[in-house]
């Protein structure tokens, strides 16, 4: 395998980490102020198709990229009504709100476009391009540099770099400033944040509704700069490798960077067998590698290698009064 | 003291949850520019309107009762098996195997055996999940999902390397042998008189399907076992400090989940497609777990809630059939049943314990 291959392969790993890295981070804030949200999926989902959608109507992205956001919203606002407000169980709204989506976006889908259950094809402004970034063609004649910061770091959408930009941020936010260090001790304890006279459920919807804005920014990923155009399903599980991911990473921000990379990884190896066959002498069944992330799962889970503990308060509901 | 009367815990709650559900679905018909009450009307003569519709509804209702129960067995023990979906296919792993490999002499043991080894494999892909929660506390759910994912790939794989006949390019098994193919309700209605659609395929599993719902709701409440299980899912402490034991019984009621998950596939793969096809479960795992929540996991209102998911699912698809709306409808239906009677329980059930107890003042 020469240096070209290689360095095409971390790229595509960056392409396919993008969704995942912003679903994870979705989740992170979600489940560090003790919402659990397997309905990562079903958000990114919805966000994939309405902007999708709008994009194609309207002809802009950035019009659809709002509608996706704002769809993600909604169904994250009907995760935290469910879970907030009504205390009622966080997983089966998940569950719930996953094959919303799922339904939803084909039935929509249909209505509007008469195209089996996609959105026609997106071109030019309805689409995120690539950005060049300075300097990439006369920087590419260098040996090793070049064709790294031509090949990988250069070419990539908006998007990307928002993603890989969250990572710091997200840091910051929860350990660096009052609302994050409030937003985790509202997935430990809320008892004690409310006693602090913080509000538990201002907190937690606060929460929700960052995490539906993420998720909203992968879907649109998926739709308007990965792929042109929706596709039925096309979430293909994505949301839960993230959730998968957001485990392995122990809820943390850094880790959620380096797991989902690795995830990534996997997928674009599953692409290139030739790639595994030259590395390893061996041929592997793509569909086994694609169940790799979720046996590292089980595996982290089990606790065999370093424990895994989610927030203390995780997944249950806050009762001021018992 | 329970607010409300036991009878409106049991039938006004799930059905105010069904209604708004309903009502919901209506709206979304209407949206995409549809009648709904012509859609309804579709539905009932296309699900019920002959032994034809009726064929596939009992069909379908026949999945969704094996994954309904299995839900609702792990419900009782205050364990969500998100995982039917893996444990069915798995079953239809164990259901192939059976059929293509023993030479069996008739139906009916072929049936037995299909049945043991469908629900061995399920609950073999049960069991792992389950033993890391009982020892690791690993979450179940989180597990289970991954389960679900693993073992599509470990299907695909076997059927794609392992398992396809030679020369095949369609990723199945062969089909089972003549003598394996279940007698269809067409074949058990017709020496009664009675004449029963011919391409239906309702089979007898639909009558294994009936008894264990018995024999659930006999382990559940006539069994030490099924107290033990249910206590526990009450409330974990009081069941550790009434000696029993949290693993023993996570792993049993896994155990017995998975094994009725897995007993799906006798309906599906032995019954109707008659060979392992990739994705043979179709989501009838996750429609188990709308169908638990709306039988308030109580055998008798899963057999209900089954028969009623069977009859959208065969509805729905005379639906797309028909009219321009796609079968996904049944998906939203699905998913708001779900919400209602799941998730926002509270939400319907909040303004009722005010009313009862509105009423219970003014008789004082």
């Amino acid at each position: 395998m020469d240096f070209l291959t290689f360095v095409q392969l971390l790229d595509s790993t960056v392409r396919l980490a993008t969704p995942l890295l912003l679903a994870c981070l979705a989740g992170l804030f979600s489940e560090r102020a003790g919402i659990f949200d397997i309905g990562l999926e079903g958000k990114m989902l919805a966000a994939a198709f309405f902007s999708a959608a709008i994009a194609a109507l309207s002809g802009s992205v950035w019009l659809g990229l709002l509608a996706g956001i704002a769809s993600s919203m909604v169904f994250s606002l009907l995760h935290g009504v469910a879970s907030i407000t009504f205390r009622g169980n966080q997983l089966i709204s998940g569950v719930a709100i996953n094959f919303l989506a799922a339904g939803l976006t084909v039935l929509i889908a249909q209505d509007w476009f008469s195209q089996g259950g996609r959105t026609p094809s997106l071109m030019g402004g309805a689409r995120f391009e690539p950005i060049t970034l300075p300097f990439a063609e006369s920087l590419g004649a260098i040996p090793i540099f070049g064709p790294i910061y031509r090949e990988l770091i250069s070419g990539h959408s908006i998007l990307v770099y928002v993603a890989f930009a969250m990572v710091p941020l997200t840091w910051w936010i929860l350990f660096r400033t009052r609302f994050g260090l409030r937003l985790r001790a509202v997935g430990e304890n809320p008892a004690a944040v409310d006693t602090a006279g913080v509000s538990v459920v201002g907190l937690r919807y606060a929460a929700v509704i960052i995490c539906g804005v993420l998720c909203g920014l992968a879907g649109a990923y998926l739709s308007t700069a990965l792929q042109a155009g929706f596709v039925k399903d096309m979430s293909a599980g994505r949301g839960f490798i993230a959730l998968a991911a957001l485990i392995f990473a122990k809820w943390r921000p850094w880790y959620a960077l380096y797991a989902t990379l690795l995830f990534g990884l996997f997928g674009a190896l599953e692409t290139r067998p030739d790639v595994i066959e030259a590395l390893f002498g061996i041929r592997v069944q793509g569909a086994l590698l694609g169940a790799l992330p979720y046996v590292m799962t089980v595996i982290i889970l089990a606790g065999f290698v370093g424990k895994a503990i989610p927030p203390r308060a995780g997944g249950e509901p806050y009762v001021k009064e018992r | 003291m329970d607010v409300m009367p036991k009878w409106a815990e049991v039938i006004l709650v799930p059905l105010i949850s069904l209604v708004l559900a309903a009502v919901l679905s209506a709206i979304v018909i209407l949206a995409i520019g549809e009648d709904p009450v012509e859609a309804v009307n579709l539905m009932v003569t296309g699900a019920l309107g002959s032994t034809y519709g009726w064929g596939y509804t009992l069909y379908y209702a026949t999945n969704f009762l094996f994954t309904g129960l299995a839900v609702s067995v792990a419900f009782h023990a205050g364990l969500f098996n998100i995982g039917g979906e893996g444990q069915a296919m798995l079953g239809g792993l164990g259901v192939a195997l059976a059929c293509l490999f023993i030479p069996w002499p008739h139906w009916t043991l072929a049936l037995l055996g299909a049945s043991v080894a469908a629900a061995l494999f399920g609950a073999a892909w049960a069991a792992i999940p389950a033993f890391l929660q009982a020892k690791r506390g690993s979450h179940i759910v989180i597990t289970t999902i991954m389960f679900n994912f693993i073992g599509a790939a470990v299907l695909n794989y076997v059927l794609v390397n392992l398992m396809r006949p030679p020369g095949s390019m369609d990723p199945a098994t062969a089909r089972f042998p003549e003598v394996t193919h279940l007698p269809t309700l067409h074949d058990i209605l017709l020496p009664l008189g009675i004449s029963f659609s011919r391409s239906a395929p309702a089979n007898v599993t639909f009558v294994i399907a009936l008894l264990a719902c018995v024999l659930v709701w006999f382990l559940l409440w006539r069994t030490w076992l099924g107290y033990e299980i249910r206590s526990y899912g009450k409330s974990e402490p009081g069941a550790k400090y009434a000696g029993i034991s949290p693993v023993v019984i996570t792993m049993i009621a896994m155990l017995i989940s998975g094994a009725l998950a897995g007993l799906m596939a006798i309906n599906n793969v032995m019954g109707e497609a008659e060979r392992l096809v990739l994705n043979a479960v179709e989501g009838a795992g996750f429609i188990g777990i709308a169908v638990a929540l709306m039988g308030r996991s109580h055998p008798f209102g899963v057999l209900l809630a089954a028969i009623l998911f069977g009859f959208l699912y065969q509805g729905g698809a005379e639906l797309a059939l028909w009219t321009s709306i796609p079968r996904e409808l049944i998906v939203v239906i699905q998913a708001l049943v779900i919400l209602f009677t799941g998730a926002l329980d509270n939400m319907v059930r909040m303004p009722l314990e005010r009313l009862f107890l509105m009423l219970r003042r003014r008789e004082a």
